[in-house]
């Protein structure tokens, strides 16, 4: 609180009327001009702090695709955020609408049972953090509304700890290398499992550099060269100076917002704290042992699909098609399952004729799925027009 | 804005409405205002009824989940998936540390701010309301001195009331459940004594989160001649806000509601801190303040008191 200063008295004085009224109006531009200081520096500051793209030595697509094969980061730490988009209705509501009964019923399923927790990255964006300190030592957590999940390897231990409702999943560390295939989380899985597809049916250039969390990126383009993928491109952008995938970016034929976008928006290369990844169960959570119920819930999904009669894959590259015969009638169409749920599947599926027969079409914003009325599924990131026509030939 | 600005952009045309003032009388020190308002403030039976229901909120919660596990099971064990209710109420049984948080969680989105509203709205208005008003400018504080003194006192009582929450939630959860080393949201343990610390750090950053109601209260009450109407409106604001804040096809202005962010004082439990939305939140609680701040003081400042 400031003194006034005493001269404004006689200043008051001489003022007139008018005056007085355009000076007390004025008033009010001080919260104006503060809700306009505000919004300029809100759409200002991200622009600003863009510094422009790096400028880097030139490097050619080969040398970049070596240069992340050797990259051997061990330690680092930092913040992924990943943003899934299929297309799908919600998975949580989802999931929970048609597993609740089942994994509830079915053997108590712990609710920090990574296989339960981390098909929720499916859709939505999630804050990730991520650390890690050589092969022995990760942490995966999945921030949550004033919760966490976290994921921790430590030597041969995996802990899954799941803060909301308290509860702790245990298994040992072979299962651990399972687990991480099944669910990509950091860029650089997202990148290897892109790399892999790299064959002469894919272009592969080095798109000028980019900055990621604040360090400085080559961009890589993969691009299908088919017409029948649905994927358009995928841009991953490599960190200069340790070959570290920094972000992965996959954006549909079909355009619009990335169906996976996934970037560290914030990373450290040093060593993380050892504490990190020290984990006692707390006193009082629910441990549930991998073995004891986890294990046969697992196991059941490969069974199932060895009774399907012979996987085929048709085609190659981006272009390919995995189909295979249920053997039996095709998706029962929603009149016959009646009821919400029928209602549901008719709102996912589109109804195709060709010369194969008759079928449905489930569309996702990546993955397409023709079901047949007489029980073949084609299956792949292909349009719809490439899975009628591959069922066609297959006639 | 911090207040010092706001002081020294004002002067000229405020004074006017006052006899020019004799230098020995303004130099009333300034405490002297400040510990009156404070004083009044905190023995009307009002602010003690508020802060009593305060302090019974953490009672309340933490009695439910004594007796909901007085069997031996856990919070929504019967349940479960667990993990209902406010935040960190799983963990409560474990260590009563964490009744701070599940209690601070609990009253953060209504309560606090309710109780911040109508010590707000009825700053300015209930003076005025009450015809007292004239009487307290009659003292040769000014005007803007006297708004930055009610807003401060505003702020001392949001301070208060969540310290409040908070010892009553920690004394009822040392007499009720053990406590001990704490396992952060994150996985990894912390002494008590950090988690002490940790306690009393989201207390501030509670009462932080709500200085942007306290401003609009503020600003609110110097629209309006009468308290309740001050007082119903700053509550009407708050449930609106909270109500938009749940509509997912607004999420594009969800980031500029002040309550968009309350709850991210829990990240100060994770395991390292997670910083990017409590400075979000703090940002945000900043604007607020200075926008309805000094859109109270242009308006407290130019209106003609009647009463």
């Amino acid at each position: 609180m400031a003194p006034y200063e005493s001269d404004d008295s006689t200043l008051a004085e001489e003022a007139d009327d008018l005056r007085a009224g355009r000076r007390k109006a004025a008033r009010y531009v001080v919260p104006v001009a503060v809700v306009g200081v505000a919004a300029a520096t809100i759409g200002l500051v991200p622009a600003l702090a863009d510094s422009g793209d790096p400028d880097l030595p030139k490097i050619s697509a080969q040398e970049l695709i070596e240069k992340i094969a050797a990259s051997d980061v061990q330690q680092l730490s930092g913040t992924v955020k990943i943003t899934t988009d299929l297309g799908l209705p919600d998975f949580g509501g989802l999931g929970d609408a048609f597993t609740g009964g089942a994994s509830r019923s079915g053997g108590d399923g712990s609710s920090a049972d990574p296989s339960t927790k981390l098909t929720e990255l499916a859709t939505g964006t999630h804050t990730l953090r991520v650390a890690s300190d050589g092969p022995d030592k990760q942490k995966v957590s999945v921030l949550e509304d004033a919760a966490e999940y976290s994921l921790i390897h430590n030597g041969k231990d995996v802990w899954g700890y799941d803060s909301k409702s308290n509860e702790v999943f245990h298994g040992t560390a072979d299962e651990s290398a399972k687990h991480d295939e099944e669910a990509p989380a950091t860029p650089k899985d997202f990148a290897d499992d892109a790399l892999k597809a790299v064959d002469d049916t894919t272009s592969v250039t080095v798109d000028g550099t980019a900055q990621v969390a604040g360090r400085d990126a080559y961009r890589l383009v993969i691009k299908p060269k088919d017409d029948g993928s649905t994927v358009g491109q995928i841009t991953v952008a490599v960190d200069a100076r340790t070959g570290m995938p920094l972000k992965f970016t996959l954006t549909p034929s079909s355009g619009g917002a990335a169906v996976v976008d996934a970037g560290f928006t914030q990373v450290s290369f040093a060593k993380p704290a050892a504490s990190t990844f020290d984990f006692t169960p707390p006193k009082g959570a629910k441990v549930t042992e991998e073995d004891s119920t986890a294990a046969p819930r697992d196991k059941r999904g490969p069974e199932e699909l060895g009774g399907l009669d012979g996987l085929n894959v048709i085609g190659d590259g981006w272009d390919s098609i995995a189909t295979f015969d249920t053997g039996g009638q095709g998706i029962p169409s929603g009149s016959e399952v009646g009821g919400d749920f029928g209602g549901f599947l008719d709102s996912l599926g589109d109804k195709v004729s060709g010369k194969f027969g008759e079928g449905t079409v489930f569309k996702t914003r990546l993955i397409n799925a023709l079901i047949t009325d007489d029980g073949k599924v084609y299956v792949g990131a292909v349009t719809k027009d490439a899975l009628v026509k591959a069922a066609d030939a297959a006639k | 804005m911090s207040p010092v600005e706001t002081s020294a952009v004002q002067g000229r045309g405020e004074l006017r409405d006052q006899p020019p003032p004799t230098r020995s009388r303004r130099t009333t020190p300034r405490g002297t205002l400040f510990a009156n308002e404070l004083l009044t403030t905190f023995r009307r039976w009002r602010t003690l009824a508020l802060l009593a229901v305060l302090a019974a909120v953490p009672i309340l919660v933490g009695i439910a989940i004594k007796i909901e596990t007085s069997d031996g099971g856990g919070v929504g064990g019967g349940r479960g998936g667990g993990g209902e209710g406010p935040a960190f109420i799983s963990q409560v049984t474990n260590n009563g540390l964490f009744l701070v948080f599940t209690a601070l969680a609990a009253t953060l989105p209504f309560f606090l701010p309710m109780a911040i509203g109508v010590i707000a709205g009825d700053a300015i208005a209930g003076e005025a309301n009450a015809g007292t008003l004239r009487y307290l400018l009659v003292a040769p504080a000014g005007r803007t001195r006297l708004l930055l003194t009610k807003y401060a006192t505003v702020m001392t009582f949001c301070v208060v009331a969540t310290l409040v929450v908070a010892i009553s939630a920690l004394a009822v959860g040392a007499l009720l459940f053990p406590l001990g080393d704490l396992t952060t949201i994150s996985g990894t343990q912390i002494t008590f004594a950090e988690g002490l610390g940790r306690a009393f750090l989201i207390a501030l950053v509670v009462a932080a989160s709500l200085t942007g109601v306290a401003a609009l209260g503020l600003f609110v009450s110097t629209l309006t001649g009468s308290g309740i109407a001050a007082m119903a409106t700053t509550v009407g604001l708050l449930i609106t806000v909270q109500i938009l804040d749940q509509i997912p096809q607004l999420h594009a202005l969800q980031p500029y509601f002040f309550s968009h962010y309350w709850l991210s004082f829990a990240d100060l439990m994770r395991e390292p801190v997670y910083w990017d939305e409590l400075q979000k939140n703090l940002g945000l609680q900043a604007l607020y303040a200075a926008v309805f701040g000094s859109a109270a003081w242009a308006r407290f400042t130019t209106k003609d008191i009647t009463a």
